[in-house]
């Protein structure tokens, strides 16, 4: 009996039996900790005591929330500057496109700062920006007559942090953007080359299109890795001076877990906002994956 | 069969002998935040502990500094230890109000402590009971550097200190030799509080302070204007680019003879000195008068111990809080942190800095400050450092700082 019922709905049993471990996992470290953390946005706790429902009043709380905006504005900053690290990434990928002596060598110390740790990236700027020893102080106190410390400002520190971040980024794009390269297909340039094609030409109509995969997946990543900033603001500023470094994970972790940061709710809310602004972009990729792939 | 049996008996036979007392030992376990030194003396402690108490065993399992202090809202809750080190004040509130710590007035009780530990009873006192046991404090004060004095002209202030005009005044002279009157570094936000608590504890005392950080008092208060108005004074002369270093970067200003004076806890002694400065060289003075006639209070943090209210063991738990209460064991313990015991039987080391501070302290009569973030709740501490902060770079937006000081406290308290 069992068997035959086996053997009639094995074509559409047989794919779920598959997906099984991978969608177990899925929901017990993604799907069920997102909703957990929309339900604690709804309540007041302090992570010890007792849970105390508060409705919406963590979510109206975040729209008086000086400090929200402050993060809000960063993290989109954050974003449109990582964006820079697209084109930066493919000049010097097509730059190190080149057959000479030693190629391999420079591409491997150009992808270098994408191999160190975000907490190492972070302390070498940290230094190099120092009032006082800093690499980047002196030189402006050299030029200028006063030094300024660029993390100690509230003008300048989220792009000394976004500069500090896209080093790395940079680095990584460019690794993208050199695979993409090697399938070019060296006939289409020839092709192109007799018909005249040179220079900027050449790159916008004939290799670019070739490297639409590899664009795609590195505007992807540099979204992510853009919303996701926070290792570099906490080891170079710790959100300051008085919080003008905040973006919305660190602003989020500040609330529940550092050390003054008792408030879950609240921490939840501001994680259930960064999420929706993820999900925007992430709806974004899945839909142009999935239409790139019926169209075939 | 039998061969095995016989294996296993001579070989429980061995053990038995051998450790006969294990076997019957009862286990406290013990988180704290040590650094090496204090370790070594709290190891110490806990060994003469455990040779007058020969069936407990303290098992200390020590966590890095920082981390502790965000590891401690995970193991109360999911593997509470017997004993856990926290601070004094509002620090201790949310574990409290929360049912983690458990009251151990009995211990108060039966031990005299409320006599001999009388100096903490109002900090470790939350609704009528006490939640720890204190071990160590240190005060707080301007640490100065006498060859920046010299190097500026200025004359050096003896251990009575100076008048606040004549501060103000030095500061002027200072500036002019390009030295900064006043070092801070506060990456870390904390020591720009310390500042802060002077400023307002000397412009208003302590009563209006403490009232301040327990939310009963707005912050757009001409009382609290009034402070910053004093603080705006100095504010020009104090190290610019505090907001990128941190309290160890600012202590280098203060060896190079770089900066003058540096408001800081006791424990940065040991730091000057690293950096080589001397007796002979660095000074020590306390906070000075501003509003005069004011009952003179100080700032001196208190370090404790606490009973989690998971803990498995208690009684034996609260055996050690007595033993640590006692004088023998404080003076050891605060001989190798450099501090002051809080026990009033218990003797100061001979140092300096230390006796300084401890006559300062003892002879503070309008009353003692835990310090700002021990003092005022959580959140209200950390809105309150960004805007010390803020204030020291930019006071021309205090209004603006003062009114998100009182929404948060609008809604803290």
């Amino acid at each position: 009996m069992s068997v035959s019922v086996w053997k009639a709905n094995q074509r559409r049993l047989a794919p779920w039996l598959f997906l099984a471990p991978g969608l177990l996992m899925f929901a017990i470290y993604v799907i069920i900790p997102i909703c957990q953390s929309m339900w604690i946005s709804f309540f007041d706790w302090d992570g010890l005591g007792e849970k105390q429902w508060i409705g919406t009043a963590n979510y109206v709380e975040l729209v008086d929330d000086d400090a929200f905006y402050t993060s809000l504005k960063n993290n989109v900053i954050w974003l449109v500057l990582y964006m820079l690290s697209v084109p930066a990434g493919l000049m010097i990928a097509i730059f190190l496109n080149q057959t000479i002596t030693g190629m391999r060598l420079y591409k491997s110390l150009f992808f270098f700062p994408f191999v160190i740790s975000q907490v190492v990236v972070g302390l070498i700027f940290s230094w190099f920006y120092a009032p006082g020893f800093g690499l980047l102080y002196n030189l402006i106190e050299l030029v200028t007559g006063t030094g300024v410390a660029v993390l100690a400002d509230d003008r300048y520190v989220t792009y000394g942090i976004i500069a500090a971040g896209l080093w790395p980024q940079i680095a990584y794009v460019m690794i993208l953007y050199l695979t993409g390269l090697n399938n070019v297909s060296p006939d289409q340039v020839e092709a192109a080359r007799l018909d005249g094609a040179k220079g900027w030409k050449m790159l916008w109509h004939v290799v670019l299109p070739q490297l639409r995969p590899a664009t795609f997946i590195a505007v992807v990543v540099t979204v992510i890795g853009a919303l996701r900033s926070f290792d570099l603001v906490s080891v170079m500023t710790d959100g300051g001076p008085y919080g003008s470094s905040r973006v919305l994970s660190f602003y989020m972790y500040e609330q529940a877990l550092s050390e003054y940061g008792y408030r879950m709710g609240y921490g939840a809310a501001i994680a259930v906002v960064l999420f929706a602004i993820m999900m925007v972009f992430i709806s974004g990729f899945i839909w142009k994956m999935w239409r790139d792939e019926t169209e075939r | 069969m039998v061969h095995y049996l016989k294996g296993s008996l001579a070989l429980g036979a061995i053990l038995l002998s051998s450790t006969a007392a294990i076997a019957q030992q009862r286990v406290v376990k013990y988180n704290a935040d040590y650094d090496p030194a204090p370790l070594a003396a709290m190891e110490q402690i806990i060994a003469d502990f455990e040779a007058a108490n020969p069936d407990i065993d303290i098992q200390l399992n020590n966590f890095d500094h920082e981390g502790y202090k965000t590891a401690i809202r995970n193991f109360l809750t999911a593997d509470a230890p017997d004993l856990a080190n926290w601070y004094a004040g509002n620090r201790m509130a949310p574990f409290v109000t929360s049912g983690q710590f458990m009251d151990v007035s009995d211990v108060w009780e039966a031990n005299g402590l409320k006599d001999s530990l009388g100096s903490a009873l109002a900090s470790m006192t939350i609704d009528g009971k006490q939640w720890g046991i204190p071990y160590t404090y240190y005060q707080w004060g301007i640490y100065f550097n006498k060859d920046a004095y010299a190097a500026a002209g200025v004359e050096v202030p003896g251990p009575e200190g100076v008048s606040w005009e004549q501060f103000v005044q030095n500061c002027e002279k200072f500036a002019a030799a390009g030295i900064d009157c006043i070092t801070t570094g506060t990456k870390a936000l904390w020591p720009g509080a310390g500042i802060f608590d002077y400023m307002n504890l000397r412009t208003n005392g302590y009563e209006f302070h403490m009232d301040l950080t327990a939310g009963k008092v707005a912050w757009t208060d001409d009382r609290v204007k009034a402070t910053f108005a004093e603080w705006a004074k100095v504010q020009p002369y104090i190290t610019k680019n505090h907001a990128a270093i941190d309290w160890q970067d600012a202590a280098a200003l203060l060896v190079q003879g770089k900066a003058a004076n540096y408001v800081m806890g006791n424990f940065a002694v040991a730091v000057f000195k690293e950096g080589g400065m001397t007796n002979d060289n660095l000074g020590f003075m306390g906070f000075p008068e501003i509003t005069p006639g004011l009952a003179r209070a100080e700032e001196a943090p208190t370090d404790t111990v606490h009973i989690p209210s998971g803990a498995t063991n208690p009684d034996d738990a609260k055996k050690f809080l007595a033993y640590l209460a006692t004088a023998e064991a404080q003076n050891k313990i605060n001989a190798a942190m450099g501090q002051l015991p809080i026990n009033k039987d218990s003797t100061v080391a001979d140092d300096p800095f230390l006796q300084a501070g401890f006559k300062m302290l003892s002879t503070a009569d309008g009353g003692i400050a835990q310090f700002f973030d021990r003092d005022a709740p959580a959140e209200m501490a950390k809105a309150g450092m960004e805007g010390f902060q803020e204030f020291m770079v930019k006071p021309e937006n205090l209004d603006k700082i003062l009114d998100r000081l009182e929404k948060v406290r609008a809604r803290v308290y």
